[in-house]
C-alpha cells in the first residue's frame, strides 16, 4: 500500500514536471527540446539511483514514480515520426540518433556516478 | 488546473506501468524486460491513435485530451527506465540482448505510432461510410 502511494505521488509530480517542462522549452524553436531535456535528465538521475542502489521506498518515488513519469517514451517517437512527415528528414535522424545515444550515455554515467560514491 | 489533471493523469499512467512491470517479472522473470518494451511499443501505438482521433475535434474538452496524453500515456511509458535497462544489459555482457532491446524499441516504437495514426484515419473513414 505505502508503494502504492509513494508511485502515485512521484508519478503525479514527475508528469507535471514535464509538462511544464516541455512547454517552456518547446515551443522556443520547432525542435522538441522538451522532451530530450527531461529525457536526458531523468535517464541521468535514474542511471544515479540504480548505481546508488535506491531501495524501498524511496526508490518507489524517486525511480518508479518519478523519474518513470518524468521521462516519455510514447511522446519521443510521437514527435520523431511528425518531424519525419514533415520533411525534416536531418531533424528526425538526429532528434532519435541524439536522444538514444544521449540517453544510454547519460544513463550509464550516472551508474558509473552512482557506484563511484 | 491544467497541471493539476495532467497530474492526476501521471498517477494513473505510473500505477498500470508498475502494474504490468510486476505481472511481466512474475510471468518471464529479469533476464530481459519484456514489461517495458511491450508499456512502451503500447503507449505509442495509443498516443498515435488518441492524437491523431482527437485532432480538430470539439466533442471532448481541450483539458482532458492533454491529461489523457501527456498525462496518462507520457508517464505510462518511460525513457529512463529503457535507457538504464539498455546499459545493464551490455553491461552484463548481454551484448546481442542489449541490441535487441534498443531496436525493437526504436523501430517498433516509429511503426506502432504510425500504425496508431494509420487505424484513427480508417476508422474515421468507416464512420462516415456507415
Amino acid at each position: 500500500m505505502n508503494g502504492i502511494l509513494l508511485i502515485s505521488m512521484g508519478g503525479f509530480f514527475g508528469a507535471i514536471s514535464r509538462f511544464a517542462i516541455s512547454k517552456k522549452l518547446q515551443y522556443s524553436n520547432s525542435y522538441p527540446m522538451g522532451t530530450l531535456t527531461v529525457n536526458f535528465v531523468g535517464a541521468f538521475l535514474l542511471g544515479l539511483a540504480v548505481g546508488l542502489q535506491l531501495q524501498g521506498s524511496l526508490y518507489s518515488l524517486v525511480g518508479i514514480g518519478f523519474m518513470g513519469a518524468f521521462t516519455t517514451f510514447s511522446t519521443l517517437m510521437l514527435e520523431a515520426v511528425k518531424l519525419n512527415k514533415e520533411g525534416k528528414k536531418k531533424w528526425y535522424y538526429s532528434y532519435l540518433l541524439g536522444s538514444y545515444g544521449g540517453g544510454i550515455i547519460l544513463a550509464y554515467s550516472g551508474l558509473l556516478l552512482g557506484k563511484g560514491l | 488546473m491544467l497541471y493539476f489533471y495532467v497530474g492526476l493523469g501521471g498517477v494513473a499512467g505510473s500505477l498500470l506501468r508498475y502494474l504490468l512491470s510486476v505481472i511481466a517479472v512474475e510471468l518471464w522473470g529479469k533476464a530481459f524486460p519484456i514489461g517495458t518494451l511491450f508499456i512502451n511499443l503500447s503507449g505509442a501505438f495509443l498516443l498515435g491513435f488518441i492524437t491523431t482521433h482527437f485532432v480538430g475535434s470539439k466533442r471532448v474538452h481541450p483539458y482532458l485530451i492533454t491529461a489523457l496524453t501527456t498525462g496518462v500515456i507520457g508517464s505510462y511509458t518511460t525513457f529512463s527506465t529503457f535507457s538504464v535497462e539498455t546499459v545493464q544489459l551490455l553491461e552484463s555482457g548481454k551484448f546481442a540482448l542489449g541490441l535487441l532491446y534498443l531496436f525493437v524499441s526504436l523501430i517498433g516504437g516509429i511503426l506502432l505510432v504510425r500504425a496508431g495514426m494509420k487505424l484513427s484515419q480508417q476508422t474515421k473513414k468507416w464512420r462516415k461510410i456507415l
